[in-house]
Protein backbone atom coordinates (compact mmCIF):
# COMPACT_ATOMS: atom_id res chain seq x y z
CA UNK A 1 0.00 0.00 0.00
CA UNK A 2 3.31 2.21 0.88
CA UNK A 3 4.15 1.61 -2.38
CA UNK A 4 1.61 2.33 -4.19
CA UNK A 5 0.98 5.81 -2.37
CA UNK A 6 5.22 6.75 -3.48
CA UNK A 7 4.64 5.24 -6.98
CA UNK A 8 1.72 7.75 -7.48
CA UNK A 9 3.39 10.71 -5.86
CA UNK A 10 6.46 9.72 -7.92
CA UNK A 11 3.95 9.85 -10.85
CA UNK A 12 2.28 13.24 -9.45
CA UNK A 13 5.62 14.73 -8.93
CA UNK A 14 6.77 14.66 -12.44
CA UNK A 15 3.14 15.62 -13.93
CA UNK A 16 3.86 19.04 -11.57
CA UNK A 17 7.10 19.44 -12.79
CA UNK A 18 6.55 18.47 -16.62
CA UNK A 19 3.38 21.37 -16.49
CA UNK A 20 5.53 24.04 -14.93
CA UNK A 21 8.07 22.84 -17.20
CA UNK A 22 5.87 23.76 -20.29
CA UNK A 23 3.99 26.90 -18.27
CA UNK A 24 7.48 28.75 -17.53
CA UNK A 25 8.45 28.01 -21.49
CA UNK A 26 5.15 29.21 -23.12
CA UNK A 27 5.28 32.70 -20.47
CA UNK A 28 8.59 33.50 -21.43
CA UNK A 29 7.63 32.93 -25.45
CA UNK A 30 4.55 35.24 -24.61
CA UNK A 31 6.45 37.82 -22.75
CA UNK A 32 8.76 37.93 -25.52
CA UNK A 33 6.13 38.33 -27.93
CA UNK A 34 4.22 40.97 -25.59
CA UNK A 35 6.98 42.99 -26.03
CA UNK A 36 6.28 42.96 -29.96
CA UNK A 37 2.92 43.82 -28.96
CA UNK A 38 3.54 47.85 -30.19
CA UNK A 39 4.19 46.77 -33.59
CA UNK A 40 3.00 48.87 -36.29
CA UNK A 41 2.09 48.26 -40.43
CA UNK A 42 2.29 50.85 -43.02
CA UNK A 43 0.14 50.15 -46.16
CA UNK A 44 0.06 53.18 -48.05
CA UNK A 45 -2.47 55.72 -45.97
CA UNK A 46 -3.10 52.97 -43.51
CA UNK A 47 -1.32 52.18 -39.93
CA UNK A 48 -2.16 48.99 -38.49
CA UNK A 49 -1.57 48.43 -34.73
CA UNK A 50 -0.65 44.87 -33.45
CA UNK A 51 -2.56 45.45 -30.29
CA UNK A 52 -5.68 46.41 -32.23
CA UNK A 53 -5.65 42.63 -34.01
CA UNK A 54 -5.41 40.44 -30.79
CA UNK A 55 -9.58 40.16 -31.10
CA UNK A 56 -9.73 39.77 -35.00
CA UNK A 57 -6.09 36.90 -34.70
CA UNK A 58 -7.83 34.79 -32.48
CA UNK A 59 -11.27 34.77 -34.37
CA UNK A 60 -10.00 34.01 -37.56
CA UNK A 61 -6.06 32.97 -37.65
CA UNK A 62 -5.42 31.08 -34.51
CA UNK A 63 -7.60 27.94 -35.25
CA UNK A 64 -4.83 27.13 -38.44
CA UNK A 65 -1.71 29.48 -37.15
CA UNK A 66 -2.19 28.56 -33.40
CA UNK A 67 -1.54 31.30 -30.58
CA UNK A 68 2.01 31.50 -30.99
CA UNK A 69 1.44 32.06 -34.71
CA UNK A 70 3.79 28.93 -35.01
CA UNK A 71 1.65 27.65 -37.63
CA UNK A 72 0.24 24.75 -35.32
CA UNK A 73 -2.90 25.25 -34.73
CA UNK A 74 -5.28 22.94 -34.29
CA UNK A 75 -6.48 22.59 -37.07
CA UNK A 76 -2.87 22.33 -38.71
CA UNK A 77 -2.96 18.59 -38.54
CA UNK A 78 -5.51 18.30 -40.77
CA UNK A 79 -4.12 20.98 -43.44
CA UNK A 80 -1.94 20.55 -46.61
CA UNK A 81 0.12 22.46 -47.37
CA UNK A 82 0.76 23.73 -43.53
CA UNK A 83 -0.21 26.57 -42.40
CA UNK A 84 2.99 29.63 -42.15
CA UNK A 85 4.76 29.57 -39.40
CA UNK A 86 4.85 32.81 -38.71
CA UNK A 87 7.81 33.11 -36.16
CA UNK A 88 10.44 32.83 -38.90
CA UNK A 89 9.29 35.29 -41.03
CA UNK A 90 10.13 33.53 -44.33
CA UNK A 91 6.89 34.34 -46.34
CA UNK A 92 6.60 32.66 -50.18
CA UNK A 93 4.56 35.75 -51.43
CA UNK A 94 6.90 38.59 -51.44
CA UNK A 95 8.12 41.76 -53.64
CA UNK A 96 11.72 41.38 -52.16
CA UNK A 97 14.70 39.53 -52.89
CA UNK A 98 14.90 36.09 -51.47
CA UNK A 99 16.26 35.64 -47.76
CA UNK A 100 14.50 39.04 -47.43
CA UNK A 101 11.49 39.93 -44.94
CA UNK A 102 8.27 41.18 -47.27
CA UNK A 103 6.86 44.37 -47.33
CA UNK A 104 4.16 45.22 -44.96
CA UNK A 105 2.18 45.25 -48.39
CA UNK A 106 3.22 42.16 -49.45
CA UNK A 107 1.39 40.45 -46.75
CA UNK A 108 -1.33 43.03 -46.92
CA UNK A 109 -2.28 41.67 -50.27
CA UNK A 110 -1.87 37.89 -49.54
CA UNK A 111 -4.40 38.38 -46.57
CA UNK A 112 -6.61 40.06 -49.08
CA UNK A 113 -6.50 37.63 -51.59
CA UNK A 114 -5.24 34.23 -49.85
CA UNK A 115 -3.72 31.81 -51.30
CA UNK A 116 -5.52 29.43 -53.89
CA UNK A 117 -5.07 25.88 -53.37
CA UNK A 118 -4.59 26.02 -50.07
CA UNK A 119 -7.14 26.27 -46.84
CA UNK A 120 -5.96 30.15 -47.05
CA UNK A 121 -9.10 31.73 -47.66
CA UNK A 122 -9.62 35.93 -49.05
CA UNK A 123 -9.62 37.83 -45.95
CA UNK A 124 -11.61 40.64 -48.16
CA UNK A 125 -14.42 40.69 -46.24
CA UNK A 126 -12.63 41.82 -43.31
CA UNK A 127 -12.10 46.04 -43.20
CA UNK A 128 -9.20 47.46 -44.57
CA UNK A 129 -8.01 48.50 -41.26
CA UNK A 130 -8.40 45.49 -39.67
CA UNK A 131 -6.41 43.55 -42.21
CA UNK A 132 -3.58 46.47 -41.76
CA UNK A 133 -3.99 45.32 -37.72
CA UNK A 134 -3.39 42.15 -38.46
CA UNK A 135 -0.41 42.96 -40.97
CA UNK A 136 0.63 44.26 -37.92
CA UNK A 137 -0.27 40.83 -35.14
CA UNK A 138 1.66 38.71 -37.93
CA UNK A 139 4.77 40.89 -37.73
CA UNK A 140 5.10 40.85 -34.22
CA UNK A 141 5.16 36.87 -33.67
CA UNK A 142 9.03 37.15 -35.19
CA UNK A 143 11.67 39.58 -33.48
CA UNK A 144 13.16 39.23 -37.23
CA UNK A 145 10.41 42.33 -38.10
CA UNK A 146 11.97 44.41 -35.07
CA UNK A 147 16.29 43.41 -35.83
CA UNK A 148 15.82 43.26 -39.53
CA UNK A 149 14.48 45.51 -42.08
CA UNK A 150 12.26 44.27 -45.17
CA UNK A 151 14.49 44.02 -48.35
CA UNK A 152 14.35 46.28 -51.42
CA UNK A 153 11.34 45.18 -53.74
CA UNK A 154 12.81 43.80 -57.25
CA UNK A 155 12.15 46.71 -59.99
CA UNK A 156 9.24 45.98 -62.61
CA UNK A 157 9.87 47.04 -66.17
CA UNK A 158 6.19 48.21 -67.77
CA UNK A 159 4.86 45.00 -69.44
CA UNK A 160 6.01 45.25 -73.10
CA UNK A 161 3.84 44.77 -76.74
CA UNK A 162 3.07 41.54 -76.93
CA UNK A 163 5.30 39.84 -80.25
CA UNK A 164 5.69 36.66 -81.81
CA UNK A 165 9.41 37.05 -81.27
CA UNK A 166 8.80 37.36 -78.11
CA UNK A 167 6.84 34.73 -77.22
CA UNK A 168 9.36 32.47 -78.92
CA UNK A 169 11.93 33.80 -77.14
CA UNK A 170 10.02 32.75 -73.94
CA UNK A 171 10.21 29.72 -74.40
CA UNK A 172 13.77 29.54 -75.58
CA UNK A 173 14.02 30.90 -71.88
CA UNK A 174 11.84 28.36 -70.29
CA UNK A 175 14.16 25.71 -71.91
CA UNK A 176 17.54 27.34 -71.43
CA UNK A 177 17.02 28.33 -67.53
CA UNK A 178 15.34 24.69 -67.25
CA UNK A 179 12.01 25.18 -65.72
CA UNK A 180 11.14 21.94 -66.89
CA UNK A 181 13.39 19.99 -64.44
CA UNK A 182 10.49 20.67 -62.23
CA UNK A 183 7.67 22.17 -63.94
CA UNK A 184 7.97 19.44 -66.95
CA UNK A 185 8.18 20.04 -70.51
CA UNK A 186 5.17 21.31 -71.25
CA UNK A 187 4.59 22.88 -68.48
CA UNK A 188 2.34 20.55 -66.40
CA UNK A 189 4.18 20.02 -63.14
CA UNK A 190 5.56 16.96 -64.22
CA UNK A 191 9.63 17.89 -64.75
CA UNK A 192 11.77 15.21 -63.90
CA UNK A 193 12.72 16.33 -60.18
CA UNK A 194 9.06 17.28 -59.50
CA UNK A 195 8.33 13.77 -57.75
CA UNK A 196 10.97 14.78 -54.90
CA UNK A 197 10.51 18.18 -54.30
CA UNK A 198 10.72 19.31 -50.61
CA UNK A 199 9.49 21.99 -48.80
CA UNK A 200 12.04 23.88 -46.43
CA UNK A 201 10.59 21.56 -43.74
CA UNK A 202 11.09 18.79 -45.72
CA UNK A 203 7.72 18.30 -46.66
CA UNK A 204 6.34 17.20 -49.86
CA UNK A 205 5.42 19.52 -52.59
CA UNK A 206 4.38 19.96 -56.10
CA UNK A 207 5.60 22.53 -58.67
CA UNK A 208 2.88 24.19 -60.34
CA UNK A 209 1.17 22.96 -63.30
CA UNK A 210 0.11 25.48 -65.70
CA UNK A 211 -2.21 23.67 -67.60
CA UNK A 212 -4.58 22.84 -64.23
CA UNK A 213 -6.32 26.38 -64.85
CA UNK A 214 -5.55 27.20 -61.19
CA UNK A 215 -4.66 30.97 -60.05
CA UNK A 216 -0.74 31.25 -58.96
CA UNK A 217 -0.76 31.24 -55.18
CA UNK A 218 1.03 34.59 -55.22
CA UNK A 219 -1.08 36.71 -57.71
CA UNK A 220 -2.76 36.72 -60.69
CA UNK A 221 -1.79 39.60 -62.75
CA UNK A 222 0.85 39.14 -65.21
CA UNK A 223 3.02 41.70 -63.26
CA UNK A 224 2.71 38.76 -60.20
CA UNK A 225 3.83 36.19 -62.61
CA UNK A 226 6.83 38.04 -63.03
CA UNK A 227 7.11 38.49 -59.94
CA UNK A 228 6.87 35.11 -58.74
CA UNK A 229 9.48 34.21 -60.22
CA UNK A 230 12.46 36.76 -60.19
CA UNK A 231 11.97 36.84 -56.28
CA UNK A 232 11.14 33.00 -55.73
CA UNK A 233 9.10 31.47 -53.37
CA UNK A 234 10.85 31.58 -50.12
CA UNK A 235 10.04 28.44 -47.83
CA UNK A 236 9.83 26.52 -51.06
CA UNK A 237 11.86 24.79 -54.11
CA UNK A 238 11.17 27.37 -56.12
CA UNK A 239 14.48 29.87 -56.38
CA UNK A 240 14.84 33.41 -57.10
CA UNK A 241 15.47 33.95 -61.15
CA UNK A 242 16.31 38.02 -60.15
CA UNK A 243 20.05 37.48 -61.06
CA UNK A 244 20.08 35.17 -64.18
CA UNK A 245 16.70 36.19 -66.32
CA UNK A 246 17.13 40.05 -67.39
CA UNK A 247 13.56 41.99 -67.35
CA UNK A 248 13.08 41.77 -71.22
CA UNK A 249 13.52 38.40 -71.44
CA UNK A 250 11.60 38.20 -67.90
CA UNK A 251 8.66 39.76 -69.46
CA UNK A 252 8.83 37.13 -72.92
CA UNK A 253 8.56 34.27 -69.97
CA UNK A 254 5.68 36.01 -68.86
CA UNK A 255 4.29 35.55 -72.47
CA UNK A 256 5.09 32.42 -73.13
CA UNK A 257 3.79 30.88 -69.62
CA UNK A 258 0.79 32.80 -70.06
CA UNK A 259 0.46 30.67 -73.54
CA UNK A 260 0.79 27.46 -71.58
CA UNK A 261 -2.67 28.06 -69.09
CA UNK A 262 -6.17 27.07 -70.59
CA UNK A 263 -7.86 30.23 -69.76
CA UNK A 264 -8.22 32.29 -73.38
CA UNK A 265 -5.69 35.12 -73.83
CA UNK A 266 -4.00 37.13 -76.67
CA UNK A 267 -0.68 34.89 -75.82
CA UNK A 268 -2.30 31.72 -76.14
CA UNK A 269 -4.51 32.65 -79.64
CA UNK A 270 -0.80 34.12 -80.86
CA UNK A 271 0.92 30.92 -80.10
CA UNK A 272 -1.65 28.65 -81.65
CA UNK A 273 -1.44 31.32 -84.84
CA UNK A 274 2.20 31.01 -85.18
CA UNK A 275 2.38 27.38 -84.16
CA UNK A 276 4.17 27.57 -80.99
CA UNK A 277 3.98 23.97 -78.97
CA UNK A 278 5.21 23.47 -76.08
CA UNK A 279 7.69 20.55 -76.60
CA UNK A 280 10.37 18.88 -74.79
CA UNK A 281 13.54 20.30 -74.70
CA UNK A 282 15.61 19.63 -77.95
CA UNK A 283 19.10 19.20 -78.41
CA UNK A 284 19.37 22.35 -79.68
CA UNK A 285 17.77 24.07 -76.81
CA UNK A 286 19.92 22.31 -74.79
CA UNK A 287 23.07 24.36 -73.79
CA UNK A 288 26.22 23.67 -75.86
CA UNK A 289 28.86 22.55 -73.41
CA UNK A 290 31.61 25.02 -72.82
CA UNK A 291 35.04 24.56 -73.06
CA UNK B 1 45.79 50.23 7.73
CA UNK B 2 43.80 47.41 5.77
CA UNK B 3 42.12 49.91 3.75
CA UNK B 4 45.47 51.39 2.41
CA UNK B 5 46.40 47.66 1.62
CA UNK B 6 43.37 47.12 -0.63
CA UNK B 7 43.47 50.20 -2.06
CA UNK B 8 47.09 49.33 -3.39
CA UNK B 9 46.32 45.66 -4.47
CA UNK B 10 43.46 47.56 -6.78
CA UNK B 11 45.61 49.66 -7.64
CA UNK B 12 48.05 47.00 -8.57
CA UNK B 13 45.08 45.03 -9.74
CA UNK B 14 44.31 48.14 -12.32
CA UNK B 15 48.19 48.58 -13.61
CA UNK B 16 48.05 44.79 -14.57
CA UNK B 17 45.34 45.45 -16.54
CA UNK B 18 46.42 47.90 -18.15
CA UNK B 19 50.18 46.54 -18.71
CA UNK B 20 47.46 43.67 -20.41
CA UNK B 21 46.10 46.05 -22.96
CA UNK B 22 49.12 47.60 -24.05
CA UNK B 23 50.69 44.09 -25.00
CA UNK B 24 47.91 42.81 -26.31
CA UNK B 25 48.55 44.20 -30.49
CA UNK B 26 52.13 42.37 -29.42
CA UNK B 27 50.14 39.07 -28.84
CA UNK B 28 48.25 39.82 -33.01
CA UNK B 29 51.41 39.84 -34.51
CA UNK B 30 52.55 36.63 -32.99
CA UNK B 31 49.70 34.92 -33.96
CA UNK B 32 51.00 34.16 -37.25
CA UNK B 33 53.23 32.09 -36.20
CA UNK B 34 51.15 30.07 -33.83
CA UNK B 35 48.83 26.76 -34.97
CA UNK B 36 47.29 24.09 -34.18
CA UNK B 37 47.82 20.56 -35.36
CA UNK B 38 46.12 16.98 -35.60
CA UNK B 39 44.55 14.38 -37.35
CA UNK B 40 40.76 12.86 -37.29
CA UNK B 41 40.17 9.17 -37.60
CA UNK B 42 37.45 6.95 -37.39
CA UNK B 43 37.59 4.29 -34.77
CA UNK B 44 35.72 1.14 -36.71
CA UNK B 45 34.91 -0.03 -40.05
CA UNK B 46 33.54 2.91 -42.43
CA UNK B 47 29.92 3.12 -43.15
CA UNK B 48 28.52 2.15 -46.25
CA UNK B 49 28.24 4.64 -48.51
CA UNK B 50 25.24 4.44 -50.84
CA UNK B 51 25.71 4.87 -54.48
CA UNK B 52 23.41 7.55 -56.35
CA UNK B 53 21.41 7.41 -58.82
CA UNK B 54 21.50 10.48 -61.40
CA UNK B 55 18.87 9.47 -64.02
CA UNK B 56 16.83 11.90 -63.43
CA UNK B 57 19.54 14.24 -65.07
CA UNK B 58 21.17 12.58 -67.76
CA UNK B 59 24.24 15.63 -67.69
CA UNK B 60 24.62 14.70 -64.49
CA UNK B 61 25.07 10.31 -65.11
CA UNK B 62 27.17 11.45 -67.98
CA UNK B 63 30.03 13.02 -65.85
CA UNK B 64 29.68 10.11 -63.43
CA UNK B 65 30.45 7.19 -66.27
CA UNK B 66 33.53 6.12 -65.55
CA UNK B 67 33.32 6.75 -61.60
CA UNK B 68 30.30 6.19 -60.39
CA UNK B 69 29.29 8.97 -57.28
CA UNK B 70 28.73 8.29 -53.57
CA UNK B 71 27.28 10.19 -50.71
CA UNK B 72 29.63 11.72 -48.86
CA UNK B 73 28.20 12.11 -45.39
CA UNK B 74 31.22 9.80 -43.83
CA UNK B 75 34.32 10.11 -46.21
CA UNK B 76 37.37 7.59 -44.94
CA UNK B 77 40.66 7.58 -46.00
CA UNK B 78 44.07 5.13 -45.95
CA UNK B 79 44.73 4.93 -42.44
CA UNK B 80 41.21 5.39 -41.11
CA UNK B 81 41.33 9.34 -41.69
CA UNK B 82 38.02 11.23 -41.64
CA UNK B 83 37.89 13.54 -44.61
CA UNK B 84 35.70 16.75 -44.05
CA UNK B 85 35.88 17.53 -40.61
CA UNK B 86 36.09 21.06 -39.87
CA UNK B 87 37.97 22.17 -36.48
CA UNK B 88 37.48 25.37 -34.77
CA UNK B 89 38.60 27.34 -31.13
CA UNK B 90 35.38 27.24 -29.82
CA UNK B 91 37.04 28.79 -26.44
CA UNK B 92 39.70 30.91 -25.30
CA UNK B 93 39.98 33.09 -28.55
CA UNK B 94 39.90 36.87 -27.53
CA UNK B 95 37.57 39.17 -28.46
CA UNK B 96 39.19 40.96 -30.91
CA UNK B 97 40.66 37.47 -32.56
CA UNK B 98 37.07 35.94 -32.66
CA UNK B 99 36.08 38.96 -34.60
CA UNK B 100 38.73 39.07 -37.26
CA UNK B 101 37.50 38.44 -40.70
CA UNK B 102 40.13 36.68 -43.37
CA UNK B 103 40.26 38.15 -46.52
CA UNK B 104 40.56 34.64 -48.53
CA UNK B 105 37.36 33.75 -50.51
CA UNK B 106 36.30 30.40 -50.04
CA UNK B 107 35.01 28.82 -52.62
CA UNK B 108 31.73 26.20 -53.36
CA UNK B 109 31.45 24.73 -56.05
CA UNK B 110 28.97 22.61 -58.18
CA UNK B 111 30.71 20.13 -60.16
CA UNK B 112 29.56 16.83 -61.92
CA UNK B 113 26.19 17.13 -60.04
CA UNK B 114 28.00 17.62 -56.23
CA UNK B 115 29.31 19.94 -54.20
CA UNK B 116 32.81 20.60 -54.21
CA UNK B 117 34.09 20.76 -51.32
CA UNK B 118 31.42 18.64 -49.45
CA UNK B 119 31.76 20.89 -46.15
CA UNK B 120 32.88 24.84 -46.63
CA UNK B 121 34.29 25.92 -43.30
CA UNK B 122 34.50 30.03 -43.12
CA UNK B 123 34.54 32.72 -40.64
CA UNK B 124 31.44 34.76 -39.52
CA UNK B 125 31.35 37.70 -42.50
CA UNK B 126 33.81 36.17 -44.08
CA UNK B 127 33.27 36.77 -47.89
CA UNK B 128 32.80 33.22 -49.91
CA UNK B 129 31.87 32.35 -53.42
CA UNK B 130 29.00 29.99 -55.00
CA UNK B 131 30.13 29.04 -58.57
CA UNK B 132 28.91 26.28 -61.21
CA UNK B 133 31.25 23.99 -63.58
CA UNK B 134 27.72 22.21 -64.72
CA UNK B 135 25.78 22.68 -67.85
CA UNK B 136 23.26 21.94 -66.26
CA UNK B 137 20.76 24.16 -64.18
CA UNK B 138 21.12 23.88 -60.08
CA UNK B 139 18.98 26.04 -57.09
CA UNK B 140 21.36 26.22 -54.20
CA UNK B 141 19.64 26.29 -51.20
CA UNK B 142 21.26 26.86 -47.77
CA UNK B 143 18.63 26.27 -45.06
CA UNK B 144 20.05 28.02 -41.22
CA UNK B 145 18.04 28.57 -39.06
CA UNK B 146 16.08 31.91 -38.97
CA UNK B 147 16.01 32.59 -35.30
CA UNK B 148 19.79 32.39 -34.95
CA UNK B 149 20.54 35.22 -37.20
CA UNK B 150 21.35 33.85 -40.51
CA UNK B 151 18.01 33.55 -43.30
CA UNK B 152 17.47 30.63 -45.50
CA UNK B 153 18.06 31.81 -49.04
CA UNK B 154 17.36 30.14 -52.45
CA UNK B 155 18.58 31.01 -55.72
CA UNK B 156 19.21 29.65 -59.47
CA UNK B 157 22.22 29.29 -61.13
CA UNK B 158 21.85 28.04 -64.34
CA UNK B 159 25.12 27.16 -66.82
CA UNK B 160 27.10 29.86 -66.95
CA UNK B 161 25.67 31.93 -64.20
CA UNK B 162 27.53 34.21 -62.39
CA UNK B 163 29.15 33.55 -58.84
CA UNK B 164 27.13 34.60 -56.15
CA UNK B 165 29.14 36.18 -53.63
CA UNK B 166 27.84 36.36 -49.81
CA UNK B 167 28.26 35.91 -46.03
CA UNK B 168 26.89 34.62 -43.01
CA UNK B 169 26.43 37.03 -40.62
CA UNK B 170 26.44 34.26 -37.57
CA UNK B 171 27.79 31.67 -36.08
CA UNK B 172 26.16 28.31 -36.89
CA UNK B 173 27.50 24.84 -36.95
CA UNK B 174 26.33 24.25 -39.32
CA UNK B 175 24.33 24.97 -42.02
CA UNK B 176 22.30 22.24 -44.43
CA UNK B 177 22.98 23.36 -48.02
CA UNK B 178 20.94 21.75 -50.76
CA UNK B 179 19.68 21.56 -54.57
CA UNK B 180 16.31 20.76 -54.66
CA UNK B 181 16.82 20.01 -58.70
CA UNK B 182 19.15 17.12 -57.84
CA UNK B 183 18.06 16.03 -54.43
CA UNK B 184 21.20 14.14 -53.60
CA UNK B 185 23.15 17.15 -53.72
CA UNK B 186 23.70 17.96 -50.02
CA UNK B 187 26.29 19.53 -48.53
CA UNK B 188 26.97 22.38 -45.49
CA UNK B 189 28.54 25.69 -44.92
CA UNK B 190 30.35 25.44 -41.20
CA UNK B 191 30.46 29.45 -39.91
CA UNK B 192 32.43 29.85 -36.87
CA UNK B 193 34.32 32.81 -35.24
CA UNK B 194 38.17 33.27 -36.24
CA UNK B 195 40.70 30.76 -37.05
CA UNK B 196 39.39 27.03 -38.68
CA UNK B 197 40.36 24.25 -40.42
CA UNK B 198 39.03 21.17 -42.55
CA UNK B 199 40.63 17.39 -42.39
CA UNK B 200 41.76 16.71 -45.72
CA UNK B 201 41.83 12.97 -47.54
CA UNK B 202 44.66 11.50 -44.58
CA UNK B 203 42.44 13.22 -41.56
CA UNK B 204 45.15 15.90 -41.12
CA UNK B 205 44.46 19.50 -40.49
CA UNK B 206 46.51 22.20 -39.62
CA UNK B 207 44.94 25.69 -37.91
CA UNK B 208 46.97 28.56 -38.72
CA UNK B 209 47.24 32.02 -37.06
CA UNK B 210 46.57 30.92 -33.65
CA UNK B 211 48.11 33.41 -30.77
CA UNK B 212 49.58 31.39 -27.77
CA UNK B 213 47.15 30.60 -25.17
CA UNK B 214 45.11 27.89 -23.95
CA UNK B 215 42.21 26.79 -26.16
CA UNK B 216 39.48 24.27 -26.67
CA UNK B 217 39.14 22.74 -29.71
CA UNK B 218 36.00 21.43 -31.64
CA UNK B 219 35.77 18.92 -33.89
CA UNK B 220 32.83 18.33 -35.89
CA UNK B 221 31.66 15.90 -38.16
CA UNK B 222 28.21 15.67 -39.77
CA UNK B 223 27.23 12.41 -38.97
CA UNK B 224 29.49 12.11 -35.50
CA UNK B 225 28.42 15.53 -34.28
CA UNK B 226 30.84 17.27 -32.13
CA UNK B 227 33.97 16.46 -30.22
CA UNK B 228 36.21 18.88 -28.01
CA UNK B 229 39.61 18.60 -26.59
CA UNK B 230 42.09 21.19 -24.46
CA UNK B 231 45.12 22.48 -26.35
CA UNK B 232 47.98 24.96 -25.54
CA UNK B 233 49.63 26.78 -28.19
CA UNK B 234 52.93 28.34 -26.94
CA UNK B 235 55.55 31.11 -28.83
CA UNK B 236 57.07 28.56 -31.44
CA UNK B 237 55.59 25.50 -30.37
CA UNK B 238 52.50 24.45 -32.29
CA UNK B 239 49.33 22.67 -30.10
CA UNK B 240 48.34 19.63 -31.00
CA UNK B 241 45.06 17.62 -30.46
CA UNK B 242 44.29 14.33 -32.55
CA UNK B 243 40.51 12.91 -32.41
CA UNK B 244 38.72 10.13 -33.54
CA UNK B 245 35.13 9.22 -34.02
CA UNK B 246 33.73 5.99 -33.42
CA UNK B 247 31.75 4.37 -36.18
CA UNK B 248 28.07 3.91 -35.47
Amino acid sequence: MRRLISNASLVLTAVAVLALGSLSWAQVTKAEEDQRLNMESHIGQLTGHAMAAKGSYRRYCLGCHGELGDGEGENAQWIDPKPRNFTLGIFKCRSTTTGTLPLDSDIYNTIGRGIDSSNMPSWNPLSAQQRADLVAYVKHFSARFVTEKPGTPIEIPKEPELTADRLKTGQEVFQRVECWKCHGPSGRGNGPSAATLTDDQNRPIVPYDFHDGTRFKCGTTDEDLYRIFMTGLDGTPMPSWSDNIKPDEAWDLVFYLRSLQPMKSKEKELARQIGLKPGAPSAAAAPAPQQ
Amino acid sequence: MKAYSRVAAMICALLAVGVGLLWSPGSANAAAEGKITGTVKLDGAAPHMKGIDMSKDPYCVKQHENSPAHLENVVVGPGGGLQNVVLYISEGLSAAEASSTPSQVPVFDQKNCMYTPHVLAMDVNQKFKVVTSDQTTHNIHPLPDPLAGNIPWNKSQPPGAPAIETSWKAEEVAIPVKCNIHPWMHGYFVVVKGPYAVTDEKGSYTIENVPPGNYTVTAWQEEYGKQTAKVTVAAGKPGSADFTFKAK
